[in-house]
């Protein structure tokens, strides 16, 4: 064990930590803000107790989101300094954008919106939290902009003298054909974690408390059961264009993620197989031809490139090395992001299903499925990351820069096992206290219906009643 | 100016930001534990940083995303560097942003009193950190050719960077309370007032000390020996100014004492942005630390057009959230 591999292990679990979080604050935000305007429309105040109550959730929530995020800013500077030198003339701009531009935005909108409830006229208070919301949709296409760029760098020239990239075109990066399509496709798994939450809470309160406000969890339940399939399907639909994109960009990725050894015309993709994944034994495998071909070309008779021709290529380009990634990761988590992913959707279109016209559901193993719902497109998107960046391996910027040369060296093994450790065991402690948290507002159920000034006017204010 | 010194100078404005606001809640997150009395008082004072510490952190986030995209081997070089206390500062926040949401979710009074331990340490941490991190940027730090830090922790701990860390420390907590005696009323109003006043003294006389040992160490040139007096002038006229309770003009002095000193290590770096005390080779400067003209060109604009309509939007937040808070009664 060497300070690199412990920095891999530092960056994989803060940032899939990281990513636990902030898809809810990505997809709840709109959701929360959309049962606001509701209320607003409708002034029926059950909408309004609605957004109190996911609203809360949504605070505790953020606040795990945010502590984490400043975790991954610095540690590109701590752990990967010599990726941030090399990097930094072209990530740099995306990151700082993200900063400038979203940041602020949501952090100060977010604030408005808890505090300002009694303060603001109630038009106003309605935009801070969309202006909040529309500020965490930014923040991730900068970022996302950012890991694209990684993946498929764009929109720069390397100068002979320094060895460095340096930025020639920062629309390119913004708009690189990677970025584009990633960006909806991780929106969409936002919204499915989110409306999977609403499906599970609501489901909860109708079976057992069935006499409680069901009218209100009813109408929450069928919100996020639609968003969940809606987005299902964005996902679905994104997700082939981007394994188009992924094959022309990073064709390693995908025979990778495919177990393909040799090339094929057609290829057939492989839903399942036991044996050795290098390739060597396969016992048992089942495949559906042509429809590797499909997914990674658009068309059922395409070539695909096996991992061994792309290596021999690989090495002819850049030099001896290995240029593979570790084929059983991106094999599987290809897989278990698609399953939990069809799971979810299928889930939510039961529970759906089993509460048309005023029914409640029963079936106890649809309601079990249905509690543990939010877990399958939370597992799903960590799968996907995992995937895409292991996937990425050994090179940390595709094609530029090796995951090996890009860490810092002047940071001890013992400094970076110190700090490995510290944010392992307090991302361990404060998942148990935010799940315990998340559980308990949870089953508390709606707020009582309380009526809303629409301006305080007193001389000093009391401490508003939402927050803290 | 060519745009790197630009680019100087626009960091230089985000540490401005950042310590003059995150500095208050850094105090008044120290005093929720260390002088409030009981619950509703903790709820009083938490109540006046509510709304705006996270913005205020985001100043942080902006400086440090600044850095990257501008002087990417300064950032490297000091993250790397400084590992240690970057990883304390990135604990205590964790630690403090959590306490700030978690701690009334709870009717639980040992629940609360372990987040407000959480926010107490989560709040003097940085502080101190802080302080030893940017005195250690002017004084400079061993560097090898190449820019990498060759030092262990112990160079870090010299008696300048000690100072600084005290210096930090003690304004935050003195910018805190000026800061809660303008936004509450009643008792709490008063007492804050008074501890105000007799804190002060400590915490000017650390910053004095601070800012005479920088000009006379470390940069005799007139711009810095200038600032670093004002700095010293905002500070006494701030102690002057709590002790007749015009609230309003002391917190305008301790913003303007923290503003002042943090322009003016910036301007005893200037032209380098991390001196190396080892190999010479090794300083990084304005020059071979930025990024390329163009990068500086794009991120320029960017920040030409968008933050003047952050600095809008923020003090637009402050004017919404202006009124003192009463003692709560619940
Ligand atoms: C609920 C979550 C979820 C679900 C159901 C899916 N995905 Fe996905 N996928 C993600 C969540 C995700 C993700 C976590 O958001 C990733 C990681 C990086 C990214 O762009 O999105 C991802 C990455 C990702 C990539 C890698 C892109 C790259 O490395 O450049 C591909 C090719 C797909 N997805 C394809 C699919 C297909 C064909 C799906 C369904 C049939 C699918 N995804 C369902
Ligand atoms: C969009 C912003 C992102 C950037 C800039 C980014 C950057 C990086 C970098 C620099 C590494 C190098 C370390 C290594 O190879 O081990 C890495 C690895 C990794 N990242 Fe990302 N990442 C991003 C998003 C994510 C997200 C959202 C996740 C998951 C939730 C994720 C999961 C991982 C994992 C699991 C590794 C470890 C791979 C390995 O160890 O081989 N990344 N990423
Ligand atoms: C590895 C690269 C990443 C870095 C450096 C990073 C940085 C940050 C930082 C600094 C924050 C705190 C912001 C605050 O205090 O208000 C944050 C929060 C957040 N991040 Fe990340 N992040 C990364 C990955 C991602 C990805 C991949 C996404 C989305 C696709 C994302 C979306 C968010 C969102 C929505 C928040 C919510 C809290 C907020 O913005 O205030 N982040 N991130």
């Amino acid at each position: 064990m060497d300070a690199l591999d412990v920095a891999r292990w530092q960056f994989g679990v803060t940032t899939v930590y990281h990513f636990l979080f902030v898809p809810l604050t990505i997809g709840l935000g709109p959701l929360v803000a959309t049962l606001q305007t509701l209320w607003h429309r409708t002034g029926n105040p059950r909408y309004l107790r609605l957004t109190h109550f996911y609203g809360k959730l949504f605070l505790i929530n953020f606040a795990m989101g945010v502590v984490t995020g400043i975790v991954q800013e610095f540690q590109f500077g701590m752990n990967w300094s010599d990726y941030s030198r090399f990097v930094g003339d072209v990530f740099g701009a995306p990151l700082a954008m993200e900063a400038l531009l979203a940041f602020f935005l949501e952090s100060t909108f977010l604030g408005l919106w808890i505090f300002g409830w009694e303060k603001l006229p109630k038009r106003i208070h309605l935009a801070t939290i969309w202006t909040a919301a529309l500020g965490s949709v930014l923040s991730m296409f900068f970022i996302l902009a950012a890991n694209s760029w990684m993946q498929n760098p764009v929109g720069f020239k390397m100068n002979p003298d320094t060895g460095r990239p340096e930025l020639t075109d920062i629309w390119a990066v913004l708009t690189n054909k990677v970025a584009l399509i990633t960006f909806p496709h991780t929106l969409f798994a936002a919204f499915v974690v989110a409306g999977s939450l609403l499906v599970a809470v609501s489901l909860w309160h109708m079976v057992r408390r069935p006499d409680a406000d069901s009218s209100e969890h009813r109408f929450a339940l069928k919100l996020g059961a639609w968003v969940t399939m809606v987005a299902s399907a964005g996902l679905v639909f994104t997700g082939d264009i981007q394994g188009k994109i992924m094959t022309e960009v990073q064709p390693m990725k995908m025979a990778a993620a495919e177990a393909l050894y040799h090339s094929e015309q057609p290829a057939s993709f492989s839903v399942l197989t036991i044996g050795t994944l290098d390739g060597s034994r396969e016992v048992f495998t089942i495949k559906l031809p042509y429809l590797l071909s499909f997914l990674a070309t658009g068309n059922p008779k395409g070539a695909v490139e096996g991992i061994n021709d792309l290596q021999a290529r690989y090495a002819a380009e850049y030099g001896p090395g290995s240029y593979s990634p570790i084929v059983p990761v991106t094999y599987w988590s290809f897989r278990v992001m698609i399953t939990l992913g069809l799971a979810a959707a299928a889930i939510a279109l039961l529970v759906l299903w089993s509460q048309r016209r005023g029914r409640t559901p029963s079936n106890r193993w649809l309601l079990r499925a249905g509690l543990i719902l939010p877990l399958l497109p939370l597992g799903a998107s960590t799968a996907g990351w995992i995937f895409t960046e292991m996937g990425r391996q050994p090179w940390i910027v595709f094609g530029e820069l090796l995951t090996r040369n890009g860490v810092s060296r002047s940071v001890s093994l013992a400094e970076v096992l110190t700090s490995f450790l510290a944010f392992t065991l307090i991302y361990a402690v404060l998942a148990v206290i935010e799940g315990k948290l998340l559980f308990r507002y949870a089953r508390a159920g709606l707020p009582p219906p309380k009526p809303v000034r629409d301006e305080a006017s007193d001389e000093a204010d009391d401490v508003p009643a939402l927050a803290y | 100016m060519d745009l790197s010194t630009f680019w100087f100078l626009a960091i230089a404005f985000l540490f401005v930001g950042y310590f003059v606001l995150e500095g208050f809640d850094f105090g008044v997150g120290v005093l929720m534990r260390t002088f409030a009395r009981d619950d509703a008082e903790r709820r009083q004072l938490l109540g006046t940083i509510g709304p705006v510490w996270d913005g205020n952190e985001v100043w942080l986030i902006t400086g440090a995303g600044a850095m990257f995209a501008a002087f990417p081997h300064w950032y490297a070089s000091v993250f790397s560097g400084f590992y240690l206390p970057m990883l304390f500062i990135l604990l205590a926040l964790i630690v403090r942003g959590v306490a700030f949401e978690f701690r009334g979710k709870r009717e639980d009074a040992a629940w609360r009193a372990r987040w407000d331990w959480a926010i107490l340490c989560g709040s003097l941490l940085p502080a101190l950190l802080w302080g030893l991190i940017f005195a250690n940027i002017v004084r400079g730090v061993p560097l090898a050719a190449d820019h990498d830090y060759t030092g262990g922790l112990v160079d870090l701990l010299n008696p300048f960077a000690l100072l600084g860390a005290a210096t930090f420390g003690a304004v935050f907590v003195w910018h805190g309370a000026v800061f809660v005696a303008l936004k509450t009323t009643g008792e709490v109003r008063d007492r804050s007032n008074r501890l105000a006043s007799r804190f002060g003294p400590v915490a000017v006389a650390l910053l004095l000390g601070f800012l005479a040992w920088l000009v006379v160490d470390l940069s005799r040139d007139a711009v810095t020996i200038g600032l670093g007096g004002a700095a010293a002038l905002a500070a006494v006229a701030a102690l002057a100014t709590n002790r007749v309770r015009r609230e309003g003009w002391a917190f305008a002095g301790t913003a303007a004492a923290i503003g002042l000193t943090v322009v003016a290590l910036f301007a005893a770096l200037h032209p380098a942005v991390l001196p190396s005390t080892g190999d010479p080779a090794g300083t990084l400067t304005i020059a071979n630390a930025a990024a390329s003209p163009y990068s500086l060109k794009v991120m320029t604009w960017v920040a030409v057009l968008f933050l003047p309509l952050v600095l809008l939007y923020q003090g637009w937040t402050y004017w919404v959230f202006r009124k003192r808070l009463a003692p709560v009664t619940r």
